[in-house]
């Protein structure tokens, strides 16, 4: 299902035409009316007149979480602030919070893209959408909600938390699709699974889930335990919000909305562009805010581009799930480790339960890693073998994979701590 | 439909675009407005090839203007309606609206006759005073016979310089629904206006030039909405309360 057809299956020339008349624009504004950008350009001797084609991006500067930090709260909005009708703030997820800002053609836009990542999903005007992000600073709840109300959706503003009522009103106002964090998302289908509900019974068809990167064995044991379709997308607050990229219902990447963002993947070390395919860092460049523009914003998300055409017809590309964040990036005993990778792992695995955790100390001079994962009940109340035997084989499985040893301790069922917002997957003690 | 990278041009030395970009889409109302003096009409004599470009790429239906003299863009299908009307004021209407034809004249199967009746049925003011010569016209009916001209040689893409120029504003709103009308009939029009609101209000799209620059574009109503656009060229006060009551 498309929502802006001609927008979203263009072709690629007349994208491009697109990107560099927006882009074009932008810089002039944000030259104008940024003075972060205005020093920034004139100490690099950039000329944002001069702009003349999309390859030339590269030798604009990076705008990075610090310089939004630095120019907290409004420093960085490209017009007054009596042309802001609205105000959000990051999820603090790293550090000290930042600020951004919409005009009225801001929140316009954010609607129609966020409809578009809904529309894709296979959210249409018929379906009853229970949105379970928080709704307040964080953009989860409002950008989607925008979304939804666009569609001519049935919006359920349920905001995060309270699982059990998120349960009764799922059931009793028929919730056809859900929106949270796919950690929430798992803790409702076992908050379910415990109560005895039959999910058969639920009118729940769809799933958009994002806000934390998650794997294709957590997709599976979602869609498997709510019986639904779900589909990933993708934003930031410094960005936009969620509507930057979602996944159509072919669930082989997220379609990036290049028509109001530039995406670039970097190498993070070396600030070069990757080769096309590679994983890097994910860098955008907004083509339409008017409130709160960014050029070449580091996201810190890692993943990769997909160029090959979607047979959904979007001619939009690709990306990857998001496969860590480089501030996730684990350096243990010299080797780069992302949480995700382990997630991938212990998916695969039969007899553990999808929640983990990993906690990294230094014993001496040695990082130590140990994986705490939770098993089914089966498996922790039988003969000690078996759960031996389960240990080796996490254990040669990451060994093999993450080229490093670590220790596995098998949990029992919800002893981890559960998050109704992002969960927090890594516990790093050699920092504390 | 047109499509434009990095255009420069001007007069002598006198640098009058700079770097412009932008596109037409077949079937839209494109509106490009800005102050006097912004290069909105050295944009549509580049277009129209009387002026050539210093630097930068136009392509019109897919060919590329460079080298291309301006008879032969117009008997590709652009057509510009220049500002000021410029009817040939001895002539008569219907004379007026002839020599139009002229590029397609030439070719196979037009039907002259045929498309006068079509210009007739758009205003029928024209032929009504078919006979008369056009400089005894109203300034209203002078535009229509301007923008009947161009439509005679059946462009694909019809460029208007200031049709609202001179007159007045019911007169405005008549010529603005006629435009209005020809997209509904499937033309594709490029618009260039100092009457803002007016060419934003059937626009699909604009573009905001100043001094030679496009400084904002986007979907009509956005820039309708932008405080920017209404600050400088609608002429509202949008900080005063009487706006924001408004809204």
């Amino acid at each position: 299902m498309y929502w802006e057809q001609d927008k979203e299956c263009m072709p690629r020339a007349d994208l491009e035409q697109l990107q560099l008349e927006r882009l074009q624009s932008t810089l002039y504004r944000v030259a104008t009316h940024v003075p972060f950008y205005r020093r920034k350009f004139r100490e690099l001797n950039i000329d944002p007149d001069g702009f003349r084609s999309l390859e030339e991006l590269q030798t604009l500067p990076f705008t990075t979480k610090d310089d939004l930090r630095n120019n907290y709260p409004y420093g960085l909005f490209a017009v007054p602030l009596r042309d802001i009708v609205r105000v959000h703030s990051s999820s603090g997820t790293t550090g000290t919070a930042t600020v951004v800002g919409y005009t009225k053609n801001d929140i316009k836009n954010w609607s129609n893209l966020t409809a578009r990542v809904l529309a894709g999903a296979g959210v249409g005007k018929d379906d009853v959408v229970q949105i379970a992000f928080g709704y307040g600073l964080f953009t989860g709840g409002f950008g989607l909600h925008y979304g939804a109300e666009r569609i001519g959706a049935s919006v359920i503003p349920i905001s995060s938390g309270n699982t059990k009522r998120q349960i009764q009103i799922m059931q009793d106002f028929k919730t056809t699709a859900l929106i949270c964090t796919p950690s929430y998302a798992l803790l409702l289908a076992d908050t379910m699974l415990e109560m005895n509900i039959n999910i058969n019974a639920l009118d729940l068809r769809f799933g958009l889930f994002g806000g934390e990167p998650w794997s294709e064995g957590m997709r599976n044991e979602i869609q498997t335990k709510l019986n639904i379709i779900a589909t990933d997308n993708y934003g930031l607050s410094e960005v936009m919000g969620p509507g930057v990229a979602g996944e159509c219902q072919e669930r082989k990447g997220l379609h990036i909305n290049e028509d109001h963002f530039l995406i670039e993947i970097i190498d993070p070390e070396t600030l070069e562009p990757v080769e096309p395919g590679e994983t890097g860092e994910v860098v955008l460049t907004t083509l339409t805010k008017e409130g709160f523009p960014v050029i070449r914003y580091r996201t810190r998300d890692l993943t990769r581009l997909i160029e090959e055409p979607c047979p959904c017809g979007r001619t939009m590309r690709r990306m990857e799930r998001i496969l860590g964040r480089t501030d996730d990036m684990l350096i243990i005993k010299g080797v780069n480790v992302y949480p995700m990778q382990i997630e991938a792992i212990l998916f695969d695995i039969k007899g553990t339960e999808p929640h983990y955790q990993i906690i990294v100390e230094r014993e001496g001079r040695l990082d130590k890693v140990t994986v705490m994962v939770e098993v089914v009940e089966s498996i922790f109340f039988d003969q000690m073998k078996k759960q031996r035997q389960l240990v080796d084989l996490i254990k040669s499985r990451l060994a093999s994979e993450l080229g490093i040893s670590v220790d596995v301790k098998l949990v029992e069922e919800k002893s981890l701590e559960r998050f109704e917002g992002k969960a927090i997957r890594v516990i790093d003690k050699r920092k504390l | 439909m047109l499509k434009i990278k990095n255009l420069e041009a001007g007069y002598g030395k006198l640098r009058v675009l700079k770097r412009i970009s932008m596109h037409v889409d077949p079937g839209e109302i494109v509106t490009i407005i800005g102050a006097n003096g912004a290069g909105k009409t050295t944009l549509l004599y580049t277009i129209s090839g009387i002026i050539k470009p210093t630097d930068g790429e136009i392509n019109l239906f897919s060919t590329s203007l460079d080298k291309i003299k301006p008879e032969k863009i117009v008997s590709m299908g652009c057509s510009l309606v220049p500002e000021g009307r410029q009817v040939f004021a001895t002539m008569s209407v219907k004379e007026n609206l002839i020599l139009g034809s002229y590029v397609q004249s030439k070719k196979k199967g037009y039907d002259k006759e045929g498309e006068l009746q079509n210009i007739y049925n758009i205003f029928p003011v024209l032929k009504e005073r078919k006979s008369q010569l056009a400089g005894t016209l109203s300034g209203g009916e002078q535009q229509m016979l301007a923008m009947g001209r161009a439509l005679m040689a059946k462009p694909k893409l019809i460029m208007m310089d200031e049709p609202s120029t001179g007159l007045a504003p019911l007169i405005v709103k008549d010529i603005f629904q006629i435009i209005f009308r020809l997209r509904q009939a499937g033309n594709t029009v490029l618009l260039v206006e100092q009457n803002a609101k007016a060419a934003l209000g059937i626009a699909d799209r604009g573009y905001v030039l100043e001094t030679g620059k496009i400084i904002l574009q986007g979907p009509a109503q956005d820039l309708l909405d932008n405080n920017d656009v209404q600050r400088a060229y609608l002429g509202r006060d949008v900080d005063s309360q009487g706006a924001s009551c408004e809204v």
